[in-house]
C-alpha cells in the first residue's frame, strides 16, 4: 500500500531523485511523444536531424572556411565545424527547448502531478536523439577524411555528452522558472542563443583567443566543443584544464538551475 | 480502521499577484525598478520581513476531514469557495501552505478529462500516453487496452488521430483511460459538466459501479446537486476556504447551502471585496446585482414575465476599445446557458465607456429561463487577446431565481422540465 504524504513544499532534497525514478516510464512517454510529434509533422521525418546540422555545415564551410579563411587547426573545414556543430546544436536546441517546456505543457501542469523535473528532462532527451542521428554524418566525414580517433577519444566523448547535458538542463532549468514568471523572456532567447553561438568556438578555434582563451573557457560549451575536437581529430592535446573548468562551471550551472527551478515549482502550477 | 484519507488543519494562501493577468513582464519590471528604484526596493523588503500582508489570501484555511475507505465524499460551495484549491492540494498539483495530509493508497485524479492528449497522435498512441501521465505503468495498461477501447467505442478509429475525433469520441476515450485506472482513491472535479446528457450518464454509473463493486473511495466536486445527491454519502460544505458543513446526510447539507444562498441578500449581490484580487489595468468592478422595474434589488425569486435588468457597476482605469464586459448564465447544474457582451450588438449601440465609475445595465430575457437557480458570472476582457474575467475562473457572480410568471396561459400555471421555459407564438397556416 502506498502512503502519500503531502505537506508544504521543502526546497531540494535526495527524495526527488527518488521520485523522478519512480516515473521514469513518464520520462520516456513525454520523450516518445516529442520524437514522434516532431517526426509526425514534418514530412521529412527523421532526416531533418541530418540535414538541419549538415546544411549549416555548408553554408558556414562556404562562408567562413572558404571566404573567410577561418583558422581551423589544420584540419579540413567541414570536419572541423561538423564537431563543434554537433555539440552546439545539441546544446542551443535542448536549451530553447527546455526553456519553454513548462509553458508549452501547461495544460498538464496545471491538471496532474508527477515530478515536474521530468518535463526538461525529457526535452534534453529528445535533443539528444536528434544528436545520436546527426552524428551519423559525423562518422561519414571522419571515414571520407580519414580521420581515426585515439582510444581516450572514445572514452572522453560520453563525458563531453554528460557536460552538455547538465548545461543545457541547468540553463534551460534558469530559462524556464523564469519564463513562467515573465513571459517576454522567450522573444529575447532566440537573440541570445545566436549571440552565445559566436562565443563558443564552433566556427573558429579556442586557440585564436590567444591568452584569454581561459575567458571563452567559462562558457562550459568551449571546453566540451575543444576537447571533442582534439579526442576525435587529434587537433591539439587534451587541455584537461580546460574540460576541468568547463565541468565545474556547468555543475555550478546545474545546482543554480536544480535549486531556482525547486524554489519556483511551488507556486508555477498557480500562477501558469 | 484508519482513515484513508486524514486531512489536517490544511490552509493555501495565495499572493494577490498571482491572481491578477497571470504574469508579468519582465520589460516592465525592470522599467519600474530604473524609473522608481526606492518604491521597488521599499516593497521587496516589505515582502520580504513579511510586514505586508495585505496582499495575502487565504483560499483554504484549517480544513481537516477524515475520509473513510469506500465512502463517495460530495463537496460542494460556491465558486471561490476553495473546494478546487483542496483538490487541487489534494492531487499534489499545488502544494499546501500550512497543514499535512496522508493518504493510503493509489490517488488519481478526473480533474479535467483528456489531459495531455496530443492532437497529432493516434487513439492508441494517446491512450499510453495518456495512462502514462495519470500514473498508471505501461504493462497496466497494455492489459487494460482492450477495455478501456471498447468503453469508449472507438475501435474503428484506434490508429486515426485524435484531431480528426468528434468532441464526444475524444471526451469517451478520455474517460475511459480514467476510469481504467484502478486508484485506490479518486478525485473528480465538474468532469460531468462535458459531454451529452447519455454520455454523463454513463460516467456516473461507472463511477457508482467503481465505488459499489470495488470499495473505492471517491472525492467529487461538482456544482451538480443531483448527481452529488444520486452518487454521494456523504457532504461536505464549503464556504469562504472553510468547511461549513460534513455530514451523511446529504440531503441536508444540499439544502442548507441552497437556503443559505436564500433569504439573505448573499448570492444575490456582490461588491468587490478591495483586497485586490478583481481589478486590473483596465478596470475594477465594484458591484453586480439585478434589478427589477422599481430599480429595487432582486433579493428573492422573481416572476419569468417581469423586466429585471442586470446592473455592472466599475471603475474605468484605462480606456481600450477592445474592452469587453458581460456575463455568463449558468443553470442550477452548472450547464450554460449563453454568453452575453455589452458589445454584443452594432457598434454605434454600444454603451460608451469613460474613465472613473460607470454602471451598465443589460435586460435578462423575460419568459425564456425556466423556474429555478441561476447563476450570472461576470466575465469579459480584450476581444481576441486575453480574458481579464475568463468564464469559470472563480468571477464575481450572483444568483438569481425565477418563480411564477412563466405563462398566461391557463394550460401552463406549473414548472416544467427543461433548462429553458420560452413561451413561444404559435398560429394558423394562412
Amino acid at each position: 500500500m502506498i502512503t502519500t504524504i503531502i505537506k508544504p513544499k521543502k526546497t531540494f532534497s535526495l527524495d526527488d531523485f527518488r521520485e523522478i525514478w519512480n516515473y521514469r516510464e513518464l520520462l520516456y512517454f513525454f520523450t516518445w511523444r516529442d520524437l514522434k510529434v516532431r517526426y509526425k509533422q514534418t514530412f521529412i521525418g527523421a532526416l531533418w536531424a541530418i540535414l538541419q546540422p549538415f546544411i549549416t555545415m555548408i553554408v558556414f564551410t562556404v562562408f567562413f572556411g572558404k571566404l573567410a579563411q577561418m583558422p581551423s587547426d589544420g584540419v579540413p573545414y567541414p570536419i572541423f565545424v561538423y564537431t563543434g556543430l554537433l555539440f552546439w546544436q545539441f546544446f542551443s536546441s535542448a536549451l530553447s527547448e527546455t526553456s519553454s517546456v513548462l509553458i508549452s505543457n501547461q495544460a498538464i501542469i496545471t491538471k496532474v502531478y508527477f515530478p515536474r523535473l521530468i518535463l526538461p528532462l525529457s526535452s534534453v532527451l529528445t535533443k539528444f536523439v536528434d544528436f545520436a542521428i546527426a552524428s551519423l554524418i559525423l562518422v561519414g566525414l571522419m571515414f571520407y577524411y580519414g580521420y581515426m580517433p585515439h582510444i581516450t577519444g572514445f572514452l572522453i566523448v560520453p563525458l563531453l555528452l554528460v557536460i552538455t547535458f547538465m548545461a543545457a538542463i541547468g540553463g534551460g532549468l534558469c530559462l524556464a522558472s523564469i519564463n513562467v514568471k515573465y513571459r517576454d523572456v522567450r522573444y529575447a532567447l532566440p537573440f541570445f542563443i545566436q549571440i552565445l553561438l559566436f562565443l563558443t568556438p564552433v566556427i573558429y578555434p579556442a586557440s585564436i583567443a590567444g591568452k584569454y582563451s581561459w575567458v571563452l573557457a567559462l562558457n562550459p560549451m568551449t571546453g566540451v566543443i575543444q576537447s571533442a575536437r582534439a579526442a576525435l581529430l587529434g587537433t591539439t592535446p587534451i587541455n584537461w584544464l580546460l574540460l576541468g573548468i568547463s565541468f565545474f562551471a556547468c555543475l555550478a550551472i546545474l545546482m543554480i538551475g536544480i535549486i531556482y527551478f525547486k524554489k519556483v515549482e511551488r507556486y508555477f502550477a498557480d500562477i501558469l | 480502521m484508519e482513515p484513508i484519507i486524514k486531512v489536517k488543519e490544511v490552509g493555501k494562501k495565495y499572493n494577490i499577484r498571482h491572481f491578477q493577468g497571470g504574469y508579468i513582464a519582465l520589460r516592465d519590471v525592470l522599467a519600474d525598478i530604473i524609473k522608481s528604484p526606492f518604491r521597488f526596493l521599499k516593497k521587496k523588503v516589505k515582502e520580504v520581513t513579511g510586514i505586508d500582508t495585505k496582499e495575502d489570501f487565504w483560499a483554504l484555511r484549517g480544513a481537516s476531514f477524515e475520509v473513510k475507505r469506500g465512502e463517495i465524499v460530495g463537496i460542494i460551495g460556491r465558486n471561490g469557495a476553495g473546494k478546487s484549491t483542496l483538490l487541487k492540494i489534494l492531487t499534489g498539483i499545488t502544494p499546501p501552505t500550512t497543514g499535512e495530509i496522508v493518504m493510503h493508497g493509489r490517488v488519481a485524479s478526473l480533474l479535467e478529462v483528456g489531459t495531455g492528449f496530443h492532437p497529432e497522435l493516434s487513439g492508441r498512441e494517446n491512450i499510453f500516453l495518456n495512462g502514462a501521465i495519470l500514473g498508471m505503468k505501461k504493462s497496466e495498461i497494455a492489459k487494460n487496452f482492450d477495455s478501456i477501447v471498447e468503453f469508449a467505442e472507438i475501435e474503428t478509429f484506434l490508429d486515426t488521430p485524435v484531431k480528426y475525433y468528434s468532441s464526444g469520441m475524444y471526451v469517451r476515450l478520455a474517460f475511459s483511460v480514467a476510469a481504467h485506472m484502478e486508484p485506490d482513491i479518486l478525485l473528480v472535479d465538474e468532469v460531468l459538466a462535458v459531454g451529452d446528457a447519455e454520455f454523463q450518464k454513463k460516467c456516473l454509473g461507472k463511477m457508482e459501479e467503481v465505488t459499489k463493486k470495488q470499495g473505492r473511495t471517491i472525492l467529487f466536486v461538482s456544482h451538480n446537486m443531483a448527481a452529488i445527491e444520486r452518487i454521494c454519502n456523504r457532504c461536505i460544505l464549503i464556504e469562504k476556504g472553510q468547511i461549513k458543513k460534513d455530514s451523511a446526510d446529504v440531503r441536508s447539507v444540499i439544502k442548507g447551502y441552497i437556503k443559505g444562498s436564500e433569504g439573505t441578500t448573499e448570492g444575490y449581490i456582490w461588491s468587490n471585496p478591495n483586497n485586490g484580487r478583481f481589478e486590473n489595468e483596465w478596470w475594477k468592478p465594484l458591484s453586480i446585482y439585478a434589478t427589477d422595474t422599481t430599480d429595487k434589488l432582486c433579493d428573492g425569486p422573481i416572476r419569468n414575465d417581469s423586466r429585471v435588468e442586470l446592473v455592472i457597476k466599475g471603475e474605468l482605469r484605462s480606456i481600450d476599445p477592445a474592452l469587453t464586459i458581460g456575463y455568463a448564465l449558468y443553470s442550477d447544474d452548472g450547464t450554460l446557458l449563453y454568453w452575453s457582451f455589452q458589445t454584443d450588438g452594432p457598434e454605434k449601440n454600444w454603451p460608451r465607456l469613460e474613465k472613473g465609475p460607470f454602471t451598465i445595465k443589460s435586460e435578462i430575457p423575460r419568459r425564456l429561463l425556466n423556474e429555478g437557480v441561476y447563476r450570472i458570472e461576470l466575465i469579459g476582457g480584450l476581444n481576441d487577446r486575453t480574458w481579464l474575467f475568463s468564464p469559470g475562473g472563480n468571477n464575481p457572480n450572483i444568483n438569481i431565481s425565477i418563480k411564477g410568471g412563466l405563462s398566461d396561459s391557463p394550460y401552463w400555471t406549473r414548472k416544467r422540465p427543461g433548462i429553458l421555459a420560452p413561451e413561444l407564438p404559435w398560429k394558423n397556416e394562412k
